[in-house]
């Protein structure tokens, strides 16, 4: 981006902010993003582009003694240097006229810039899909119909404080989905990829011929309980739902499906007897992201006031077990608990079978690909409704046999967890329901004896 | 009320927006294009959260920057860019130009528009009264305070959360037609809910506001000039006491009455998506999905009962998809997509008019920011209501036993628009052709054309109401657009009605 750099925002802004002196605290995040991004139907490009961007959030902070605090949060994607000072004036009027915040707690502290704060920023462009565009138009050749999406984002993130914190972080998001349409069938591949290194499109493409040859038989089946394999990225689409209920406070106030009856929450409940344990890990191998806090604004999962605070490990079930919920430091210190802040992935694990022995070891039951349109039914339980897609497949005597027609399913997460008989082993996998938001996922394939299939869907 | 006529702000009319126009379009011409457009785009969105009466969240962003499309040799190319000097347009148009070139060999459809007259220095600007930008976010607070009071006030509600999205949105769009157009527009979503605990029993039950989100300014949260706050603060605490002690409801074939508060997502699900025409060849395969409406079936087939009209527009006063003109340069329409219950109409950009040999587009085009590439997306699509005038209380009379179904909560359908599964906010029981108490744990679940076809009856004009969203989903990468759906009461014969408690195993 050949305008003022990031680092410099981060620290002319709060120079500005020092010499007004209006406020007591300032809080600078700066992200700059590229991203490129490539679209195929029916065998064909259909959208491209490259966009470069930044964003730039001020916030700003008023103290009343040790107890007060009122916040201004005012954020701009103007990378004119020129109208900075407006951006800051803005977020300190916004403090000066805001109410009390609920979240206040002291700003942490940090004893300036770290070794690679002044590093070269990473860019992406068209140039990363090369390859892949290649390999692609080879399929686009052949007689299946091809549909799907390349995107790659590099943002990079610099915080920093009026308090001493300096921190940067370079987060690639990269994800390759491929749909395969063969006569009435249809089938998915989907990657996660960081940097578009090695990205398998062959491979790709004959999972999708051999899921597409499974459907040369087709099997309509009714409405009901099946017992079902769920693959990892239908297991990620329902735990990460899972994962963004997970607020403390909703649970401790008796509002969510992790509130536990007579009071208090499901903190300690045994959901399974399966050793699963799901948790968020910034330095998950392959699936790393930001090890510290950087929130432009506030809400039930984040606080302003935790900006620049380390995010570890955290394990919201472990071994079958409800193990923690989401606080930032106000409100663990109002419920007497302690801070958990999610990472930006989500992992789980609980079993070592392959999906091909859990296939194996089934009489008969449905193999599912993907999961779509989830959304809440009832939220006192978690209950979500949602469809398959792009393949489901009958097991019969251990071997898939056939394709089936689409289902509308009603399930809660937690339901899931607690009627699971077996996990396999936990791969990296791309959620595609939710892989706009949340595409760093590990899971296992889940088989439940039971999957409740609410209705049949026609679409195909 | 009184119609205020309004100009576009100061400070983005102060932008360069010709300098940028030419930098962009000549520069794209002298790389090779054969078509190109420039669009400046400023979104100012301020969002407001209280939880309980206290501010949790409060954010007020601004995002502008530049975007230039390109056809080169029948293939699109788009780049954009934070800068707005003449030199950033430069080079982003030839940047745009690039990315079609190293693209072009994926492309195998040869890229053509439809004719649009040229709409030179066209400015158009909606129709509100108060511009919420212009109000102190403490005014802002103070009204969600006050009316987080009013429900907190009452026994049996523990909870409230109050919530209001501001968006500004401005645009200036230039093409190698010689259209220029500038274009100002706001939309405000209020939304309160209500929520009683029962800890003993580890149970929660919630209630909403209806009012709907709308191409309104502030005078759509303040006061009760737009949307009858006082009454509906008022009564929300006693709707919601008497769900939490409402029956579950027995599943099975239903009659239903449904309100324009709940019918509106049905409509955007069903119909809205059912009916654009990318998604009907396939352009949405792998993410939105297809349509069961397929062009074979255009003027074929049966969506619906007779009595079954939808329009579509970019027209209708305080309509989230209203505006002059659209990212393509076209002007606002309205027209047909199913009339006396036969499929009859798509929504189009200028790429799929040409397509489908139609001589203009409709003008559906829209991007959501000037880092994403305009592309089709929904125009206002309504229910248009009766002619016999028939009352909500009308349609009521006609059901000896079903469910009155007010406020949307919930949706769900498949990615051909074929099955679908709504909630709502309030169940009301009919018995003998009245209302008798509330009923919970409701969910109503049908296919797309079984269901239209079972509409027995649609309200008069008096039962009409405009209902919509911000947050329409759609395209990789992701874009949201606003969209609002007009409808009247209607009756539905025999629709699958789901005890969610049930479909929990419980």
């Amino acid at each position: 981006m050949s305008i003022v750099p990031a680092q410099e925002v981060v620290d002319l802004a709060l120079q500005i902010a020092a010499t007004s002196g209006r406020c007591d605290e300032t809080i600078v995040i700066v992200t700059d993003c590229a991203d490129a991004s490539l679209r195929w139907a029916g065998n064909s490009m259909t959208t491209n582009g490259v966009a470069t961007s930044r964003t730039t959030a001020v916030i700003s902070i008023v103290r009343q003694g040790d107890q007060i605090a009122r916040v201004g949060v005012q954020s701009s994607s103007v990378v004119d240097p020129a109208a900075l000072a407006d951006l800051v004036a803005a977020s300190e009027y916004a403090a000066h006229t805001a109410p009390e915040a609920g979240d206040s707690a002291p700003l942490l502290t940090g004893s300036g810039e770290p070794a690679d704060w002044g590093d070269p920023i990473p860019d992406t462009g068209a140039a990363v899909f090369a390859e892949l565009a290649r390999e692609l138009s080879v399929g686009f050749g052949r007689s299946d119909r091809l549909y799907g999406f390349a995107h790659h984002v590099v943002e990079t993130t610099f915080l920093g404080t009026s308090t001493g914190i300096r921190r940067r972080f370079t987060q690639p998001t990269g994800s390759v989905e491929i749909n395969a349409k063969r006569g009435g069938a249809s089938a998915w591949a989907g990657v996660s990829t960081p940097w578009f290194a090695e990205v398998p499109v062959p491979v790709m493409l004959s999972e999708l011929s051999m899921r597409l040859g499974w459907a040369k038989r087709t099997v309509e089946l009714p409405a009901g309980r099946y017992e079902t394999l769920m693959p990892p990225s239908t297991v990620a689409d329902m735990m990460i739902y899972l994962g963004w209920s997970m607020e403390g406070r909703g649970a401790q106030e008796g509002r969510t499906a992790l509130s536990a009856p007579g009071g208090g929450t499901r903190v300690g409940e045994r959901l399974s007897e399966l050793p699963l344990t799901l948790y968020s890990d910034p330095s998950a191998r392959g699936l790393e992201c930001a090890p510290f806090v950087h929130a432009a604004s506030s809400s039930e999962r984040a606080s302003v006031f935790d900006n620049g605070m380390g995010i570890d490990r955290v394990d919201w079930i472990r071994d079958g077990t409800v193990n923690s919920l989401v606080y930032s430091r106000a409100a663990a210190a109002e419920f007497g608990t302690t801070a958990a802040v999610p990472a930006d992935n989500l992992l789980m694990t609980g079993g070592s079978a392959g999906l091909a022995d859990m296939v194996a070891r089934t009489e008969r039951g449905l193999l599912l690909t993907t999961l779509w349109y989830i959304r809440t039914v009832d939220p006192t339980t978690l209950l979500l409704t949602g469809l398959t897609r792009d393949g489901v497949y009958l097991i019969e005597d251990g071997q898939v046999t056939a394709a089936v027609n689409n289902f509308r399913f009603n399930e809660s997460p937690l339901d899931l967890l607690r009627r699971a008989t077996e996990a396999g082993v936990a791969e990296q996998t791309l959620p595609r329901e939710w892989g706009d938001w949340a595409t760093r996922a590990v899971m296992p394939t889940l088989r439940i004896p039971d999957f409740h299939m609410s209705s049949v869907s026609q679409a195909q | 009320m009184e119609s205020v006529i309004r100009a576009v702000d100061d400070d983005f009319l102060a932008l360069p927006r010709l300098a940028l126009a030419d930098a962009a379009l000549s520069a794209a011409r002298a790389a090779g294009a054969e078509y190109a457009d420039l669009r400046v785009h400023a979104i100012t969105t301020q969002l407001l959260h209280l939880r309980d009466g206290e501010l949790e969240t409060s954010v007020l962003d601004r995002q502008i920057g530049l975007a230039v499309r390109v056809i080169v040799g029948g293939t699109w190319g788009f780049a954009s860019h934070a800068g707005l000097t003449p030199d950033v347009a430069a080079d982003t148009a030839r940047h745009a130009v690039g990315v079609a070139v190293t693209l072009s060999a994926l492309n195998s459809e040869h890229i053509e528009l439809a004719d649009e007259p040229v709409h030179l220095d066209a400015t158009w600007v909606s129709d509100y009264r108060i511009d919420p930008f212009s109000i102190p976010a403490a005014d802002k607070v103070g009204v969600l305070e006050d009316y987080s009071g009013r429900l907190l006030a009452s026994d049996g509600v523990d909870h409230v959360t109050a919530t209001v999205h501001t968006v500004k949105e401005q645009t200036f769009y230039a093409d190698t037609f010689g259209s220029s157009i500038t274009q100002q527009r706001v939309r405000t979503q209020p939304v309160l809910e209500a929520v009683a605990v029962d800890a003993d029993a580890g149970r929660f039950e919630s209630m909403r506001t209806l009012a709907p989100p709308t191409a309104r300014g502030w005078e759509a949260v303040v006061g009760d000039e737009v949307w009858d706050w006082t009454s509906e603060l008022a009564e929300i605490p006693d709707l919601l006491a008497e769900k939490t002690k409402a029956p579950s409801v027995v599943a099975g074939p239903t009659d239903l009455v449904i309100d324009p508060t709940n019918l509106w997502l049905t409509i955007h699900e069903s119909i809205g998506h059912a009916t654009e025409y990318d998604r009907a060849i396939g352009y949405e395969a792998a993410y939105a999905g297809t349509s069961f409406a397929t062009p074979d079936k255009l003027n074929i087939m049966r969506y619906g009962s007779p009595i079954m009209n939808v329009t579509a527009d970019r027209t209708v006063d305080y309509g989230l998809a209203t505006i002059g003109y659209d990212d393509d340069g076209v002007a606002a329409q309205s027209w047909d997509l199913v009339r006396d219950g036969i499929f009859v109409g798509y929504q189009l950009d200028r790429v799929f008019a040409k397509r489908l040999g139609k001589d203009r587009s409709n003008g559906c085009s829209y991007a959501d920011s000037p880092h994403h590439v305009p592309i089709q997306r929904m125009a206002n699509v309504s229910l248009q209501p009766g002619a016999d005038g028939l009352s909500t209380a009308d349609l009521i009379s006609r059901v000896q036993n079903g469910i009155y179904v007010v406020g949307d909560k919930s949706w769900s359908i498949d990615m051909q628009r074929y099955n679908f599964q709504f909630t709502g906010q309030r169940f009301f029981r009919i018995r003998n052709g009245r209302l008798d108490g509330q009923l919970r744990d409701v969910a109503y679940q049908a296919t797309t054309t079984d269901f239209w076809s079972s509409m027995e009856a649609v309200g008069g004009p008096s039962t009409w109401r405009l209902g919509g969203a911000f947050n329409c989903g759609k395209a990789q990468p992701g874009q949201v657009a606003a969209v609002s759906h007009g409808c009247p009461s209607a009756l539905f014969r025999g629709v699958n009605v789901l005890n969610t408690r049930n479909e929990a195993g419980r």
